[in-house]
């Protein structure tokens, strides 16, 4: 293992992006409006301190935070065929991608690691939403099985925290059969006897909800996220409904049996020490 | 009465006008012409057209033949390929859900678990069936399904012609997603052959939950992908009369998915489209099916589970 490339650089980029914000920057919260100063939101894991939304937090400050010490190593990543449909709306795929990765400074959506929490070694892949919207394509799909199949050589517990829309139209019916071909991913962890926990996070929905996203052991939701398999907007034009009030956010799922608990981002580290220390006795 | 579609118009004017000249009744014309020759005349003219028109179908053109009325539905499918067919209902957590049929059948003398999508034809039906597009219940029905055929190893037969799971208030409440991926996960689970067939539409997450199988065919014209055109042109054109560029871009037929080795064979269709002839085409169906079966007789049960993991693990890894 190249310890330069597989540990160290992460968290240079991470410094490196956060040292790109402005000293002076103040952010609006999304939910209370009040002006939160950055280094406060920072040191906050980006949730809001007057109201406490949860606010995006970044994929590497995802990993950090949820691995012991922030520490963990990168899992290099399969190449995947970029363009297979040669697909092209107003603008061609590759050109979106590029300037996501350009954007982004990352290959696809997914950032995946190996490390402990509580003591006990896990996986965790984590989407970075920035990435076109986090969405699944032939990527995201080989990312979820390397990092399935690595949790099992590894004997590690299997975390993933999606962030996405859903399927990446671009890709076609292949980004459709990530749907499967994720789902065969967090099949063979838990056929290894070793515990699958997902972390839903804002937004999950569409391909990525009604596949592996939903299929965890344990199902985890950050407060306030919206987890949906069709959107509001979509059922609104399809059937003319109106929505109940909190509809498809994380206690709506709460409430309606759909996940097992919804945990503020602070308390997710030691929540899943605590599930691990009682799965992986 | 047939329906013609948009595109099929030249053809219905030939075809009405041989109808006209049938309804003479063999009578001499005014002018002399002998109706007889004159529709034998246009039968011909209308024949070459139709197969000139269905040979170069374009991708949009193909949804259209893909959702018509008189598309095989799961009643043709039983009328023409199953025996005995024995509906069995219910989730039994919640509800029947009529989008979805399944139940116990013989399929040329072997017993097997039929799951199937049905659209409804006439309004009364599609209200009841809703339109093809299931609730969570559909997703569950089929799971349980999946699991009894797993007990007593029975093959599972699915039937795939849906515009997509519903998009409904009840639906997300009751855990639309989740229903959909605990589907996918019991296709790829069982032990016991599983061969589906896209028969119309293959719309998104709600086709996969009934595909994910050992042997995917796709009826000629059927088209199967991850979201319709109207909704991918709506999203990346940003306004839906593009659809006829997203089907395009898509490349959701059946020709497209062999070339990118999603499906694993395509049924051709008569001239002019399987509604013209459900008979035969699902004929040919039944033995691709059949053939697809014998294929598989001599995998055990972890065998089989392997085969599909390996099928689609490989899938999109193998482009050059
Ligand atoms: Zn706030």
């Amino acid at each position: 293992m190249n310890w330069i490339s597989n540990y160290v650089r992460p968290k240079i980029q991470a410094l490196v992006q956060k040292s790109d914000v402005p000293e002076n920057l103040w952010v609006p919260c999304g939910n209370c409006g009040k002006m939160v100063f950055h280094r406060d939101l920072e040191r906050n894991a980006q949730v809001c301190p007057h109201c406490e939304h949860h606010m995006k937090l970044d994929v590497i400050s995802r990993l950090e935070s949820l691995f012991d010490d922030g520490k963990y190593k990168t899992i290099n990543m399969p190449e995947v065929e970029a363009d297979p449909l040669k697909f092209k709306d107003k603008k061609k795929y590759p050109e979106r991608l590029k300037d996501a990765r350009s954007k982004t400074k990352r290959d696809d959506v997914i950032v995946a690691g190996l490390g402990k929490i509580g003591g006990r070694k896990a996986v965790v892949a984590a989407f970075d939403f920035k990435f076109m919207g986090g969405s699944m394509g032939m990527a995201v799909g080989e990312a979820i099985v390397k990092a399935a199949e690595t949790a099992v050589v590894q004997n590690a517990a299997f975390i993933v925290v999606p962030a996405s829309g859903g399927a990446r139209m671009q890709e076609g019916i292949l980004s459709l059969m990530q749907m499967s071909r994720t789902t065969i991913g967090v099949d063979m962890v838990k056929e290894a006897g070793l515990p699958y926990i997902v972390i839903l996070t804002d937004p999950t929905t569409g391909g990525v909800s009604a596949s592996f996203a939903m299929l965890g052991d344990i199902q985890i939701a950050e407060p306030g996220s919206l987890v949906c398999f069709a959107g509001a907007r979509v059922i609104e034009e399809t059937i003319r409904e109106k929505l109940p009030e909190g509809f498809q956010r994380a206690e709506y799922l709460l409430d309606h049996g759909m996940v097992d608990m919804v945990v503020h981002r602070k308390d997710i580290p030691s929540t899943i020490g605590k599930i691990l220390d009682h799965l992986m006795n | 009465m047939r329906l013609f579609l948009d595109f099929e118009k030249p053809i219905a004017e030939l075809e009405s006008r041989i109808e006209d000249l049938r309804r003479l009744d063999g009578n001499k014309t005014d002018n002399g012409l002998n109706i007889s020759e004159e529709v034998s005349r246009l039968q011909k003219k209308a024949d070459k057209l139709l197969k000139e028109t269905y040979k170069k179908l374009s991708p949009w053109q193909k949804v259209q033949v893909a959702r018509h009325p008189d598309r095989p539905h799961f009643e043709d499918i039983e009328k023409y390929l199953l025996e005995d067919f024995m509906p069995l209902a219910g989730d039994r957590g919640f509800a029947e859900d009529h989008a979805i049929v399944g139940g116990l059948a013989k399929f040329r003398g072997t017993s097997v678990m039929v799951i199937s999508h049905e659209k409804g034809r006439e309004t009364e039906e599609r209200l009841k069936h809703n339109f093809g597009m299931a609730r969570p219940e559909g997703y569950r029905k089929a799971q349980r399904l999946m699991d009894m055929a797993d007990r007593f190893k029975l093959p599972v037969l699915s039937f795939v012609d849906t515009p997509g799971a519903y998009p409904g208030v009840g639906a997300e409440q009751r855990g639309q997603a989740e229903a959909i991926a605990r589907s996918i996960e019991k296709c790829l689970s069982i032990k016991v052959p599983f061969i589906s067939t896209i028969v119309g539409e293959g719309g998104s997450g709600g086709a996969i939950a009934l595909a994910a199988s050992n042997v995917v065919l796709m009826l000629e014209h059927s088209v199967y992908s991850v979201i319709s055109p109207e909704g991918c042109a709506s999203i990346l054109w940003r306004s839906s009369d593009y659809a006829k560029q997203a089907a395009e871009a898509l490349k959701m037929t059946s020709e497209d998915l062999l070339e990118l080795k999603v499906i694993d064979e395509i049924i051709t269709e008569p001239v002019g489209g399987a509604h013209r002839d459900k008979a035969k085409t699902l004929q040919d169906l039944g033995n691709v099916i059949e053939k697809s079966l014998k294929s598989l007789v001599n995998y055990d049960g972890q065998q089989l589970k392997s085969h599909r993991r390996e099928k689609f693990l490989k899938m999109g890894r193998d482009f050059n």
